[in-house]
């Protein structure tokens, strides 16, 4: 029993981390209608630049996150206009196509500018059993259950920094007048406009806002595992995620990626040595496919309704 | 507006396919005459999830025939040129590079070393027809090292089965002795493709032979995802872990290791998961006491590697210096050795000049470095001694051992031989029975 | 001047429906197919056989499987080379379990057993829609290569996981070397696009287009959803089936199920989207970009720093092409989202007032 908690909250941590990228996702999609494929290709290059900006031009941490997070906006914002904007009203599959050109384009230019080597990238975070982390501050953790002594720190950090970006992105949309706006962009774009709304501009911001979320997932997911290339492979964990959750709910994203953590951990441990193992790759995919046959759109998905 | 555009476009297809019309044409690498060169096809990656592992070896192999030109003007007075092709660890992109590079030059491309187990099988059907000698060090396929069936293909210094069972000798010496891992338990941590397969027969049969419980748990590419593997590591709490990884997947697993407080001193890499990407990529104090197998050693501190630096980075060329020394660039380093020390046992054959394909398979085939030799190239002992013949491609099957300090790679133990009798007769099984499937008469091809 | 219908006046249904219905056209597809077997094998080195023109059909085929099912039935799939990979496993598996099968019908079967795994993969298509169901065929894209490295049995136990294909022979000839290959593919490849040429005319590609264009509409005017869907997804299949045993057998030699990943679904998509969505012809133009842009910009890299007696920092080239390769493909689809396919389309109808555009 206490084996499966264990496996079970590493995979609800896990799914966590997925969610974080999956919000990117949500977020353009909800936004503009955009599958932004690209999205995994961000937290690379956000990722690559905040290490890159501390190795090559020395500056320090908070300069480098204020850098990136710069040049993440600046990233944003220069593909809704040279990239997205030439493309409005085109059918949603041209518009998923460019975005994997942008991959691409992306990937390239991250190299390009910080080269192909692999670097570590330390937050400061304690990587270890929470017992640990409590004693090293002084306290005791003998009181704790086990199970939750076991749970390991960075990954209980990351679940509360996503956690936090969850919270902040929906006060943003529910109480700022640009939230209020995007919102209402979301809803219709012809009668946002006709009501005033700068269309241009509440994309722009849109993008922003998903270059930083990008920055975070990149930050968690390079202090994870280094930063390398292999990190925009972590989009691919977020698909699943985003076909459970629904391409257009935030909520979505964060229980999506808790179902699917979860599910696939616990698959992985109880069902795999059955197959031989490695039925990760293609559990969350399978098991999100047939939650789909039963509700095609989604968790918290809206309802699409077609009239002839 | 609209026919600006299409014109453009237009013009921009047209001049593509035109341009793509001569691929043949010589892009001028260095300035000499083509003629009386030896030319080098490198088949490296240097971008994509695998670029970081691929980019040292690539360089070290490029420094080294710099070093070659400007220390000695070549081999024997043949100057060296070379191309490189970009592979991405992709296998029809590697087959692209392949069938470029042999055309690039009259004599062609010296040897290939496609740096990727995929590639290698892509190749191998290939190289006896082009006649171009086909060398995996440490990688491909390892049934190949029987020569007689496989007279192209040279797996020099060791194979992976080789490699398999001196871990386990490794493992051994490390818990006193063969005989004490009676009932001790082994996971198999592996990449799971065609690379990572490679070894589960050997270890099978070395389970068998030393009853040492094992299991094997695949990594599903690319592995940057571990948790639930090392969840049932913890479960099944294992004596010792062997990691056969590549990329992102053994930083990650050292990282997910010490997440669930697994000992790094009771983990065994591979020769090709144990670099300096892998350990520091895991972050500060993750992969202390991790273990790898070598086919190389590391450090900066062999006359080679002096004379490298004098007579290319210290004049403004080579390709990175921080890559110097580490494990990977070594390797390139080592690699390209081979290939040269060949193409002069070669030399010394058919005359001083620019060796063929046919020429410098024998060249391999006949390679004999003693520890004099490698002493007197610069060597040391970064490399065991080899010696080819035409029933051993493999020539060395040793494997060195080495342990992450936090800082840099130290060697912990000599060079160790597997069982080499289990070895020679698994790949001969294996070898004859491709033989058959391909009605291929084993037979030496001498000259 | 060259170029112009008029005058060519059709008096039968017959003729009216004819695959060509111009004389030009019919005199230009001949040109090609001559060009194509005739003139290219006198001409071309091995280079060109085994590195751009074998691999540009067989990506020609798939890019056509991927096009039947994405460009006329609307669906969109990311799971192409897994697909592929069934192929290959497929046709390798007859020709070994079954002594003596000639190597065409073991293409053809394996085509068949891809088209069952495709309708079997395409059944949440009567669910799901559109990116939804563009990520649930990822399903099939990690899962298939999965089940072939797993289960021994379809790569008869090699322990590495990669097979050999068997020689490809045909009545007891030998396809051997790159010209026969190379033959050997355009026969199977021609046939095939004539084949689907016809099949999109008829009423099942009329079907297929109702579906894509409005599937409710579709199925008020009687068009049967499931049959319909299935049909694509088990056509397309076929098509992609037959491009994986080739790619195994022509092209390659071996093939490991890992290297039929997302990224060949990819480039295979890319092929479509650029060649033309919904175009035959499209697709040849796809593939051959696809296959050409990257060998053409290593050159153009190469040779242009060389040109400029620049020194470029090894790895560079890489990452340039990495560069140029999105770039190119953001900017054919903002400037052109319907491809090269549409390009010609433009061309053909200059060409019909050339010299005297009025």
């Amino acid at each position: 029993m206490e084996f499966f908690l264990e496996v079970l909250i590493g995979g609800l941590l896990a799914g966590v981390m997925y969610s974080l990228v999956a919000l990117g996702f949500v977020l353009i999609y909800k936004a503009s209608g955009v599958f932004n494929f690209a999205q995994g290709a961000m937290v690379f290059f956000a990722a690559l630049t905040f290490v890159g900006a501390q190795e090559k031009l020395g500056l320090s941490l908070w300069a480098a996150l204020a850098f990136s997070l710069l040049l993440m906006i600046l990233l944003g914002v220069l593909t809704e206009k040279i990239v997205l904007r030439p493309l409005v009203n085109q059918p949603p599959i041209s518009l998923f196509m460019v975005t994997i050109g942008l991959t691409f384009f992306v990937e390239g230019l991250a190299q390009l500018m910080w080269g192909t080597k692999v670097y570590p990238l330390e937050l400061g975070i304690p990587d270890e059993p929470v017992a640990t982390t409590i004693e090293s501050l002084g306290l005791s953790a003998t009181n704790l259950p086990t199970v939750l002594q076991e749970i390991n720190s960075f990954d209980l950090i990351a679940a509360i920094v996503a956690g936090v970006l969850v919270a902040g992105l929906a006060i943003f949309f529910q109480i700022t007048k640009i939230g209020r706006a995007l919102r209402a962009v979301a809803d219709d774009h012809q009668a946002a406009l006709s009501i005033g709304i700068p269309l241009k501009s509440i994309w722009a911001i849109v993008w922003s806002v998903a270059g930083f979320v990008a920055l975070v997932a990149g930050l968690m997911w390079g202090a994870r595992n280094g930063v390398q290339f292999a990190l925009t492979f972590v989009a691919l964990k977020a698909l699943p995620v985003l076909i459970l959750g629904g391409f257009d709910s935030v909520m979505g994203a964060i229980v999506g990626g808790l179902i699917i953590g979860a599910l696939e951990k616990l698959a992985e441990v109880y069902i795999g040595p059955f197959f031989g193992g490695g039925i990760e790759i293609w559990f969350a995919y399978v098991a999100a496919l047939l939650f789909l046959l039963i509700r095609p759109e989604g968790l918290f998905g809206d309802k699409q309704i077609d009239r002839v | 507006m609209k026919s600006t555009k299409v014109a453009l476009s237009l013009i921009v297809f047209v001049l593509f396919i035109g341009c793509s019309e001569s691929p043949n044409t010589d892009s001028v690498v260095q300035d000499t005459d083509a003629s009386d060169t030896q030319f080098f096809g490198v088949a490296g990656y240097r971008v994509g999830p695998y670029g970081p592992n691929g980019a040292p070896v690539a360089t070290g192999y490029l420094d080294y025939l710099q070093m070659l030109n400007e220390r000695d003007g070549g081999i024997n007075g043949v100057k060296l040129t070379w191309e490189e092709c970009e592979t991405e660890y992709n296998t029809s992109k590697g087959l692209e590079c392949y069938e470029r590079l042999k055309t690039r030059n009259p004599m062609g491309p010296t040897a290939i070393h496609p740096m990727s187990t995929g590639i290698t099988y892509g190749l191998i059907d290939k190289v006896p027809v082009d006649q171009i000698p086909l060398i995996t060090l440490g990688y491909g396929r390892t049934d190949a090292s029987d020569g007689r069936v496989f007279p192209w293909v040279f797996p020099l210094l060791s194979n992976y089965w080789s490699l398999t069972s001196a871990i386990v000798r490794f493992i051994g010496k490390q818990e006193g002795g063969l005989d004490n891992l009676k009932g001790k338990k082994i996971v198999l941590l592996y990449h799971d493709s065609a690379y990572g397969k490679e070894p589960h027969q050997l270890l099978k049969a070395e389970a068998k032979n030393f009853s040492f419980d094992l299991s094997m748990i695949p990594v599903p590419h690319p592995g940057n995802e571990q948790q639930s593997q090392w969840l049932r590591i913890k479960k099944e709490k294992p004596d010792w872990v062997i990691v056969w990884g590549w990329g992102v997947s053994t930083a990650t697993s050292i990282k997910t290791a010490k997440k669930v407080g697994f000992p790094r001193e009771k983990m065994v890499g591979n020769w090709w998961s144990g670099a300096e990407v892998d350990t520091l990529a895991a972050g500060k104090g993750a992969s202390e006491g991790y273990y790898a197998a070598t086919l190389n050693l590391a450090g900066d501190h062999y006359p080679v590697i002096e004379d490298i630096k004098e007579h290319v980075y210290d004049k403004g060329n080579g390709g990175d210096e921080s890559y110097i020394g580490t494990v990977l660039w070594n390797r390139g380093v080592a690699m390209a050795m081979l290939t040269t020390e060949a193409v002069r046992n070669a030399q010394a054959k058919y005359g001083n000049k620019p060796m063929s394909g046919r020429q410098v398979r024998w060249g391999i085939e006949n390679l004999d470095l003693s520890q004099a030799r490698l002493d007197s190239l610069g060597f040391g002992k970064m490399v065991p001694p080899i010696k080819v013949s035409c029933e051993d491609h493999e020539g060395s099957g040793l494997a060195g051992f080495q342990q992450w300090d936090g800082g840099k790679w130290v060697s912990v133990s000599d060079w160790i031989q597997g069982d080499s009798d289990l070895v020679r007769r698994q790949v001969e099984e294996s070898a004859a029975k491709y033989a058959k499937e391909k009605n291929i008469t084993p037979k030496c091809l001498g000259e | 001047m060259f170029y112009r219908e008029s005058g060519q006046l059709k008096t039968s249904y017959q003729e009216d429906q004819a695959l060509l219905s111009i004389t030009q056209d019919r005199i230009g597809l001949l040109l090609i197919l001559i060009g194509a077997f005739v003139l290219i094998p006198l001409l071309a080195s091995d280079y060109w056989f085994t590195a751009i023109l074998i691999p540009f059909l067989v990506f020609s085929l798939a890019a056509l499987g991927l096009n039947l099912l994405t460009g006329y039935a609307g669906q969109l799939s990311l799971g192409t080379a897994a697909f592929m990979a069934v192929g290959a496993f497929a046709a390798y598996n007859f020709e070994l379990r079954v002594p003596g099968l000639p190597v065409l019908v073991s293409f053809i079967l394996a085509g068949i057993t891809t088209a069952i795994v495709g309708i079997a993969f395409g059944i949440p298509s009567l669910r799901i829609r559109g990116f939804y169901l563009a990520v649930a065929t990822l399903a099939a894209q990690f899962f298939i290569p999965w089940l072939l490295v797993k289960v021994g049995w379809f790569t008869n136990y090699s322990s590495s996981g990669v097979i050999t294909t068997q020689p490809v022979e045909i009545f007891g000839y030998v396809f051997d070397s790159p010209v026969e290959r190379y033959l050997l593919v355009l026969a199977i490849v021609s046939v095939l696009a004539l084949l689907a040429k016809n099949l999109v005319r008829s009423n099942i590609g009329r079907a297929w287009m109702a579906v894509r264009d409005m599937d409710v509409a579709a199925e008020v005017i009687g068009i049967k959803i499931m049959r319909t869907k299935l049909i694509a997804f088990g056509v397309s299949s076929f098509y992609c089936g037959v491009a994986g045993a080739l790619y195994a057998y022509v092209y390659l030699g071996s093939v490991e199920p890992d290297g039929f990943n997302l990224d060949l679904s990819f480039r295979i998509l890319f092929m479509v989207i650029i060649g033309g969505i919904g175009s035959i012809m499209g697709s040849f133009f796809g593939a051959a970009f696809i296959t050409l842009l990257p060998i053409f910009l290593d050159i153009i890299i190469n040779d242009g720093a060389a040109l400029l007696n620049l020194k470029l920092a090894a790895g560079i080239t890489s990452v340039m092409q990495l560069l140029v390769f999105g770039g190119l493909i953001i900017f054919f689809l903002i400037v052109e989202p319907l491809g090269l396919a549409r390009l010609w389309q433009i061309t053909k109808e200059k060409l019909r007032l050339w010299p005297f555009p009025h």
